[in-house]
């Protein structure tokens, strides 16, 4: 059983630097705007968009 | 600030592919009347739209016209040259940036027109056009731009140009200077809330084997897990709860028993019950009941608190005031000047479209000043040469110079924010009925507590103690909390949905109490766009024409000034003999024809009872009956309907700024008992709210502009109603759309079932109490009855409310 109390307690040590990392993303304001950055990821490249118009002409 | 859309991409796409024709600009969308400017097989409506494209075009940024069809902001209204100037002056800068070192200066700026996702892109991509920005960064939710820049390669004024340059004016207003550093949101309640989840579920797992080893569990096995469970309520406790204890402590020191008190105290109790019985081996306690019941109540909070954070409330004069100024000092050059600094004798410029910062003297130039925003007068005053001009108007017809007279706090205008109303920060929070039932709730409690008490001390005093906490533990009025904080949040979300930004909850409680509404008249009841006016009968010649819009320029009365709009290019001749007869009409002899131009009655001599005062003109020259102008009155569409409908619940009442020429009309839509007081200055509309609640009314206004500012904050509810997504709108507690008006009625139902939701949620939570007290009393709560009941009623409640605010909502889906 006394393996229980290492599994446990290290366990709990993970889970606790989940909570470190959700306290971190919180304090940097990553909730901040939850909106533009959805939009923001879709972009291309401008490069790739300038080869995709040399192609359309 | 506020976006009535939020949700882009997919509906903008819908309203611009019916715009399909050939003709439609390729930037902006709109229609082109002239085939003529094209550039690259493209059509363009205007010069402005071409300009932009070809920047675009030139610095390779032409996958903005990618995400979105013609996305672009219309150019038709071209900006002044020199619009910035004032970014160049040093201390205006320092008000605005945010940031500051030895190469970069960081400034965040509002842009109203924001509406896509090519808006972000570009904006995203400024570098490209000026090199002198080292990143940009847009908040789309709040319409904001915060760019970084090398201000040795570029200025701030030259920053505002570029966005100007391709249609992204930025809107800086006088509230801007105030300050302007990046307002942190609180994150603190993110962070009580994830703690109190991460220890909730893991005292949970924790407790689990507890309850289901039956007694079977190895004793140290048992004890190591009590004190994990321990350490893992020391963050709830202390940190999550910490809310709890100083509102309930704070609402003790005034004498006034809040529902937090209560629940601060079961908290208490729970918590050294629990450290007790687990430090003297004696139990496990209830903490994970506790940290479950503090992580759903601050859930609830969370989400009652989460209202649109794109939508201000309180924003004064401030925010509609322009920041900077252009003086001419006695050299007659000119300089700019924060309007703050402005001294009475200062000599100020105001170009065509700006608004007057200070009360003033016209000093030069022609002055035709619309005062609709700042008075409720529907039509522009024109002002001669030495003549006072208030501020708050809109100078729209080219440029003038005035004497500033006095000091811009202490204008006729933004003395309304001295008044007491403004001072008062009264704590909505502490009238709410909540706080009444949980005070009923609190006593019934603290009986049942005493009672157990007394029946234990004289037949087994072994258990005194622990029914007495066990009562205290388990009937906590925290069911009483979930259920309003939830109806509350569910109901704004609601309301949200129908554009009817309400500003905290307790304002849903308040709607719900109306008995009296106040309507303003101009921008509220009517569209706040120009008044339409057309002929009926057959077509004029010019000739006819030129008579009419000379004898209509004699007169200042508003209905000559319509028709005298909507005739602007003939020629004006002389009138003789010119006759204005009030009420009637006005005649004169132009060019030896004898013309006529007025009410039915007046141009026919026969009544026609069925005619509608005030909106149709009729015309005679020489006696022949020509026709009549139509005046569309831009009444909100129904606007009768609705009236029929909120008079059933309400009375009503119409408090304008502007001159009574319309009452007749109003009267025959509102009912001859309706009060209308005309001509109310911005204190008189307070004033006449004020009489009104000392009655005993409880006062609903709505209205617009910056003259309703005072009578919104002294009604018991203040909504400001917009049509445009970018104008500024008043202090107040709704902020609602324009296009919601018709369903005023069922708005205002909706929030009456607020009460209802709560009281029933609340009668389910008190069967589970019943049910908890019924262990309690014998002294024989265990923690697992106390672990299964915590979350079930909590759940059961948020379904509940949830479920109720969603059925109520049909009645408001039916209306759209």
């Amino acid at each position: 059983m006394s393996a229980l109390f290492i599994m446990i307690g290290a366990s709990l040590l993970i889970a606790i630097g989940f909570l470190i990392a959700f306290i971190w993303s919180v304090k940097s304001n990553q909730y901040e705007d939850d909106y533009t950055p959805s939009v923001r990821m879709l972009f291309d490249n401008t490069t790739i968009q300038k080869k995709e118009n040399e192609i359309k002409t | 600030m506020r976006n009535f859309a939020l949700k882009l991409g997919p509906r903008m796409s819908t309203t611009t592919e019916e715009i399909k024709s050939k003709t439609a600009c390729f930037h902006c969308g709109e229609n082109c009347n002239d085939e003529t400017i094209n550039v690259d097989d493209k059509h363009f409506c205007c010069q402005g739209c071409k300009t932009v494209y070809q920047i675009i075009n030139r610095n390779d940024l032409c996958s903005y016209y990618n995400f979105e069809k013609a996305p672009g902001i219309n150019q038709k209204q071209t900006i002044r040259p020199g619009k910035f100037d004032f970014l160049d002056d040093k201390k205006i800068i320092q008000q605005l940036i945010h940031f500051k070192d030895q190469s970069q200066e960081h400034i965040t700026f509002y842009l109203p027109q924001m509406h896509c996702s090519s808006c972000i892109w570009i904006l995203e991509h400024l570098n490209k056009i000026n090199p002198g920005i080292i990143r940009s960064q847009v908040n789309f939710i709040k319409k904001e731009v915060t760019i970084i820049y090398n201000f040795n390669q570029t200025s701030l004024k030259k920053i505002a140009e570029t966005l100007a340059l391709i249609g992204y004016e930025p809107h800086i207003s006088l509230n801007d200077s105030n300050g302007n550093k990046i307002k942190k949101t609180d994150t603190s309640h993110i962070v009580k809330l994830g703690i109190a989840g991460f220890c909730f579920g893991n005292i949970m797992m924790l407790s689990f084997p507890e309850y289901f080893s039956f007694g079977k569990m190895e004793d140290s096995l048992k004890q190591w897990f009590n004190y994990l469970n321990l350490a893992l309520s020391l963050p709830v406790f202390f940190y999550s709860a910490s809310e709890f204890f100083i509102s309930g402590y704070k609402g003790l020191r005034q004498k006034f028993l809040n529902i937090d008190a209560p629940i601060a105290l079961a908290i208490l109790i729970t918590f050294s019950r629990s450290v007790y019985e687990i430090l003297f081996q004696v139990g496990s306690g209830y903490l994970d009941s506790m940290s479950g019941i503090v992580f759903f109540m601050l859930i609830g909070r969370y989400f009652q608190n989460r209202t649109y954070q794109n939508i201000s409330f309180d924003r004064d004069f401030k925010s509609y005031f322009p920041l900077g100024v252009v003086v001419i000092e006695s050299d007659s050059s000119e300089k700019q000047v924060s309007v703050v600094d402005l001294k009475p004798g200062d000599r100020i410029k105001i170009h065509h479209e700006e608004i007057i910062p200070a009360d003033a003297i016209l000093f030069l130039g022609k002055a035709t000043i619309d005062y609709s925003f700042v008075t409720g007068e529907s039509l522009p005053v024109e002002k001669s040469i030495g003549e006072i001009v208030y501020a708050g108007g809109k100078q729209i017809s080219g440029a003038i110079e005035l004497e500033v007279i006095k000091e811009v706090s202490q204008s006729y205008l933004t003395q309304l924010w001295n008044n007491d109303t403004f001072k008062e920060n009264g704590d909505d929070t502490k009238k709410s009925f909540i706080h009444q039932i949980s005070q009923y709730f609190s006593y019934t409690l603290f009986l049942i507590a005493f009672f157990s008490a007394t029946y234990w001390a004289f037949n087994d005093q072994s258990k005194m103690w622990n029914a007495v906490t066990s009562v205290l533990i388990v009937a906590c009025p925290c069911a009483l909390l979930l259920s309003s904080t939830f109806t509350n949040g569910n109901m704004i979300r609601i309301l949200n949905k129908y554009q009817f930004f309400v500003k905290n909850a307790s304002v849903i409680e308040r709607i719900a109490e109306i008995d009296t509404i106040v309507f303003d008249k101009t921008g509220t009841i009517t569209e706040q766009t120009q008044s339409e006016i057309s002929f009926n009968g057959p077509t004029l010649s010019d000739s006819q024409n030129q008579l009419i819009r000379s004898l209509a320029s004699q007169s200042s009365h508003p209905l000559s000034r319509s028709v005298l709009s909507c005739l602007p290019f003939y020629k004006i001749f002389n009138v003789k003999q010119y006759n204005e007869i009030k009420g009637y009409g006005t005649s004169g002899l132009i060019d030896n024809h004898d013309v006529k131009m007025g009410s039915y009655l007046y141009i026919t001599g026969k009544q026609n009872a069925s005619l509608v005062y005030g909106s149709e003109i009729y015309v005679s020259i020489d006696n022949e009956f020509l026709g009549y102008f139509a005046i569309k009155n831009n009444y909100r569409s129904n606007l009768s309907k609705i009236v029929d409908l909120l008079k059933k619940r309400f009375s009503l009442q119409i408090l304008s700024g502007d001159n009574s020429t319309e009452e007749l009309y109003l009267k025959t839509v509102f009912g001859i008992d309706t009060k209308m007081n005309f001509n109310q200055k911005p204190e008189d509309k307070l004033n006449a709210i004020k009489a009104l609640q000392q009655k005993g009314s409880k006062v609903l206004m709505i209205g617009d502009g910056l003259n309703d500012a005072g009578a919104l904050k002294q009604s018991d509810v203040g909504i400001a109603i917009n049509d445009n997504t970018n104008t500024f709108s008043p202090a107040c507690d709704v902020v609602m759309s324009g296009q919601r008006f018709h369903m005023l009625n069922e708005l205002f139902l909706y929030c009456r079932k607020h009460k209802q939701i709560i009281y029933s949620s609340f009668i389910i939570s008190i069967i589970y109490n019943f049910a908890g007290l019924c262990f309690a009393v014998q002294g024989d709560l265990k923690p697992v009855i106390a672990a299964i009941l915590m979350p079930v009623s909590s759940i059961s409640i948020i379904l509940l409310t949830t479920g109720m605010s969603a059925w109520h909502e049909m009645k408001l889906k039916y209306k759209t």
